[in-house]
C-alpha cells in the first residue's frame, strides 16, 4: 500500500509537452531515494489545464505542480515526497494580479466553479487499470440496471433526467433510446460518436483518454435498454492515445466479463468493437458515420428513415456522443432528480467546453448549464491575456456562430445560444480578443467546410466554395456592397437545400458574424480597411519621418529589401515590394512605424 | 468474474486507495513530522503504518495522512499531529509504529485522544 500517490497527466496535451519522460524520471528518482514502496506513480487522463502541462498532482495533500521539468524531479522527491515540504516555486499559481496564493487543486479559480460529472474520473484514476474505475464506483450502474431494472425503467430514468445529446444538436437522449427500443428487430446496434472534428475541440478525446470505461459501461446500459447486443465506437485514427486506451479498456472489461456473454449472470450479452475513422469531418454526421462503419465511403444519406428505425446495416441503431455516454452511469447511480437539479429549465446537467484562443487558462472545463459566458471566461478561464478586450466567443466550430460582447452575460444553454444565432455545438469555445478580424474568422471556418464537404450535394459543394470566394474578395479589398446580400442569399439557400448537418450549418459562421459585426464587413468593402489590422491585403506599413532616427535597424531586418534610406536620415517603405510581414514594426525601437 | 459480489469486493479493495485522491475540507488531517530529525528518529515507519491502516480500514474519505517538516521539537520526534475540524490540535510525541496503530484505533476511530502519548502530558 502506498501513502502517497503522484498523478502525472497522460492526456494528449501533457504527453506532447513531455509527461511520458517525466513518468520515467520520477520512477527512477523514487527508486534512487528508496521511496518506491511508499509512493506510487499514476498516469491519468486530462486534468483540464492543458496550457500549464505537464501537470503533476501529489496526493493526499493535492499539491498541484505545473509546467514540470525533468530537472525539478529530484528536488520534488526529496523535499516533498520524503520530507513533506511542497516545493512552492514549482506549484501552480493563479493568473497574474490575483496574488501569489498557492492553492490545492480544488481551490483554484479554474476548478472551483466547475462541476465535474462527465470528467469526474479524468485526472483522478489511471485509465489503463479497470480496478481503479471500479474503485470509484465504476460498473455499479451496469450491475444495478441488469439486476434491478427493466429496459423501460432505464429509458424512463434517462428521459426524466433531461439529458440531451452533447454532440451539439441537443436531442433528448432518452427519447432517442425509446424510439430505438420501440422498433423490433433481430439485431440492433449501439454506436458511439467519437469522431470529434471541430477545430479546437477535444472534449471527447479527453474523456476517452481519461475515463474510457465510463463510455463502455454506458454503451452496455444503452444496449440493455434498447435490446442491442453489439456496440461500435467510431473514433478518429488521429487520436492514438484514446484508441490505445479504449483497446486496453475493452480487453480488461472482457476479461472481467463486463462485456461479452451473460453479463452478471443476467442473460444479457453485449460486446463492443472499435472502428477507426480516417478523419473526414462529414463522418461525424450520423448517417455518414454508419455508412463508414459499414465499410463504404463516408457520405450522408437521406433521413427518414432515421437510424432508430434503419441505421447501421439497416437495423435499428442509436448513436450518442462520447460526453453523453459519460453522464449515463452517474444518472443511473444518483438518480434522474439529481441530474435534473443541475442546469436550466430545458438544459439539464453540465457541459464540457474546450477553452481555446485568447484566454489564459487554455484547457478543458465542465460547468453546470446556465453558467454565464462571463464566469467561464473571466473566472474559470482566468481572463484574456495582455489586458486585451473581449470581442466575441466562437462556439460550435464550423457549424456554430459567435457570441459578441453584448451577450457576455448570457447563461449558456442549448436554447439561449440558438436564440442569439450561435449554438452549443460539441463544446469548442474559442475566445477572440479585439485583435481578431471577424471577416477573417468567418473565412477560416468556411474554408474548413469547403475542404470537408463530401461533395454529395451541390448547394454544399459549390455553394460554400462561392461563399468563400466572396469572402476572400472582401478581405482583399475587392468586395462590393451587393456581395453582402449575395452572401446572405447563398447562405440561406445552402441551409435549406443541403442533405446533412454539415451543409445545413456551414453558413452559420458567416451569418452570425454578419449579424453582429456587419460594420467590419462594410469597412472592408467601402473603406478598404481592416479595422483589426489582420487582412494583409488591406494593410500598409508607413514610417513617420518625424520619429525615424535613421538607425537602419528596420531596413536590415526587412526580408524583401523594401525599406530604403541612409544612416541618420528618415527611411521609407516601398509599398510595391512590402509583403506586410510586420518585422520592421517589431524591430523599430522608436515607434516610428505604424500599420493602417 | 461474474457476480455483483465480486465487483463489490474489487470496489471495496480499491476504494481506500483511490480515495486517497479525494479532496475535502472536512477531512481529519494526520500529519507526521518528516524533517531530518523526524526521519532519523524513525518517522517513516510511523507514516507508512498510519497511511496503510487508513487505507485498509477504508477511512480515506475521512482521514488524510500526510507529512510536514520540522516543528522545532526535535528531541520529541517522531511527532504526529491530529487535526480534526472544529477541535483543538492534538500533538503526539516519540511515536513508533505500534503507538501509531493505537492512536488510529483509539483516537481516530474511537474519538478519544490517547493522553499518555501527547505533548501536553510530557510536562515540558
Amino acid at each position: 500500500m502506498y501513502r502517497s500517490h503522484v498523478l502525472v497527466c497522460g492526456g494528449t496535451g501533457c504527453t506532447s509537452s513531455g509527461s511520458q519522460r517525466l513518468l520515467e524520471v520520477l520512477k527512477e528518482e523514487l527508486q534512487k531515494q528508496g521511496l518506491d514502496k511508499e509512493v506510487s506513480v499514476v498516469q491519468t487522463g486530462c486534468h483540464g489545464l492543458c496550457a500549464m502541462g505537464p501537470i503533476m498532482v501529489v496526493y493526499p495533500d493535492a499539491s498541484f505542480y505545473c509546467l514540470v521539468k525533468e530537472e525539478y524531479i529530484p528536488e520534488i522527491v526529496s523535499e516533498h515526497l520524503l520530507k513533506g515540504r511542497p516545493v512552492e516555486k514549482y506549484l501552480y499559481k493563479e493568473a497574474e494580479g490575483k496574488g501569489e496564493d498557492i492553492k490545492a487543486l480544488a481551490d483554484t479559480d479554474f476548478f472551483r466553479k466547475q462541476k465535474r460529472i462527465a470528467l469526474r474520473n479524468c485526472g483522478v484514476i489511471n485509465p489503463e487499470v479497470i480496478d481503479e474505475y471500479i474503485g470509484t464506483g465504476g460498473y455499479q450502474a451496469l450491475g444495478k440496471v441488469l439486476t434491478e431494472m427493466t429496459p423501460d425503467e432505464v429509458i424512463q430514468v434517462v428521459l426524466d433526467s433531461g439529458l440531451r445529446g452533447r454532440g451539439g444538436a441537443g436531442f433528448p437522449t432518452g427519447l432517442k433510446w425509446k424510439l430505438a427500443k420501440a422498433n423490433a428487430a433481430d439485431q440492433k446496434y449501439v454506436c458511439c460518436n467519437a469522431d470529434e472534428g471541430d477545430p479546437g475541440a477535444f472534449m471527447d478525446r479527453s474523456v476517452l483518454e481519461g475515463d474510457p470505461h465510463a463510455v463502455l459501461e454506458a454503451m452496455a446500459i444503452a444496449g440493455y435498454a434498447i435490446g442491442a447486443s453489439q456496440g461500435f465506437i467510431y473514433v478518429r485514427a488521429e487520436y492514438p492515445i484514446a484508441v490505445q486506451r479504449l483497446k486496453i479498456a475493452i480487453a480488461q472489461a472482457r476479461e472481467y466479463d463486463l462485456l461479452g456473454k451473460n453479463i452478471f449472470g443476467s442473460g444479457f450479452d453485449f460486446d463492443i468493437d472499435l472502428r477507426l475513422g480516417a478523419g473526414a469531418f462529414v463522418c461525424g454526421e450520423e448517417t455518414a458515420l454508419m455508412v463508414s462503419i459499414e465499410g463504404n465511403r463516408g457520405e450522408p444519406r437521406v433521413r427518414p428513415p432515421f437510424p432508430a428505425l434503419k441505421g447501421l446495416f439497416g437495423k435499428p441503431t442509436i448513436l450518442n456522443n462520447v460526453e453523453t455516454y459519460a453522464n449515463i452511469a452517474q444518472i443511473i447511480v444518483n438518480g434522474a432528480e439529481w441530474f435534473a437539479s443541475m442546469g436550466t429549465e430545458k438544459s439539464k446537467g453540465t457541459k464540457v467546453f474546450a477553452l481555446g484562443g485568447k484566454i489564459n487558462n487554455t484547457g478543458l472545463v465542465e460547468i453546470p448549464m446556465g453558467t454565464t459566458l462571463r464566469e467561464i471566461i473571466e473566472e474559470i478561464g482566468g481572463g484574456i491575456p495582455n489586458g486585451k478586450k473581449f470581442k466575441a466567443a466562437q462556439t460550435g466550430g464550423p457549424s456554430g456562430g459567435c457570441i459578441p460582447a453584448e451577450h457576455f452575460d448570457i447563461e449558456i444553454d442549448y436554447d439561449n445560444l440558438l436564440s442569439i444565432g450561435a449554438m452549443m455545438g460539441s463544446g469548442g469555445l474559442i475566445v477572440l480578443d479585439e485583435d481578431a478580424c471577424m471577416v477573417d474568422i468567418a473565412k477560416f471556418f468556411l474554408e474548413f467546410t469547403v475542404e470537408e464537404s463530401c461533395g454529395k450535394c451541390t448547394p454544399c459543394r459549390v455553394g460554400t466554395k462561392r461563399m468563400w470566394e466572396i469572402l476572400d474578395r472582401i478581405t482583399k479589398g475587392q468586395g462590393k456592397l451587393e456581395d453582402l446580400d449575395k452572401l446572405e442569399e447563398l447562405a440561406n439557400y445552402i441551409k435549406q437545400n443541403s442533405l446533412c448537418g454539415l451543409g445545413q450549418t456551414a453558413p452559420n459562421p458567416v451569418l452570425s458574424t454578419m449579424r453582429y459585426f456587419r460594420d467590419e464587413y462594410e469597412a472592408h468593402i467601402t473603406e478598404k480597411r481592416c479595422p483589426s489590422g489582420v487582412c494583409k491585403a488591406l494593410l500598409s506599413y508607413t514610417i513617420d519621418p518625424a520619429k525615424c532616427t535613421g538607425c537602419t535597424a528596420c531596413s536590415r531586418k526587412c526580408p524583401v529589401g523594401a525599406i530604403s534610406g541612409t544612416l541618420k536620415n528618415p527611411h521609407e517603405i516601398d509599398q510595391t515590394k512590402c509583403i506586410k510581414c510586420g518585422v520592421c514594426m517589431e524591430t523599430c525601437k522608436f515607434g516610428a512605424i505604424s500599420k493602417h | 468474474m461474474k457476480t455483483l459480489e465480486e465487483l463489490r469486493a474489487i470496489r471495496d479493495r480499491m476504494q481506500g486507495q483511490v480515495g486517497l485522491r479525494s479532496e475535502d475540507d472536512t477531512h481529519t488531517r494526520v500529519v507526521v513530522g518528516m524533517a531530518t530529525c523526524g526521519i532519523a528518529s524513525g518517522a517513516r515507519p510511523v507514516l507508512t503504518t498510519l497511511s496503510d491502516l487508513v487505507q485498509q480500514k477504508h477511512l480515506t474519505d475521512k482521514i488524510t495522512v500526510t507529512q510536514t517538516g520540522c516543528i522545532g521539537l526535535c528531541q520529541y520526534e517522531p511527532i504526529v499531529e491530529v487535526m480534526e475540524p472544529g477541535k483543538p490540535k492534538v500533538t503526539y510525541i516519540k511515536m513508533n509504529a505500534e503507538k501509531a496503530a493505537e492512536i488510529l484505533e483509539r483516537h481516530l476511530i474511537g474519538g478519544h485522544p490517547v493522553e499518555k502519548y501527547t505533548l501536553a502530558s510530557a510536562n515540558l
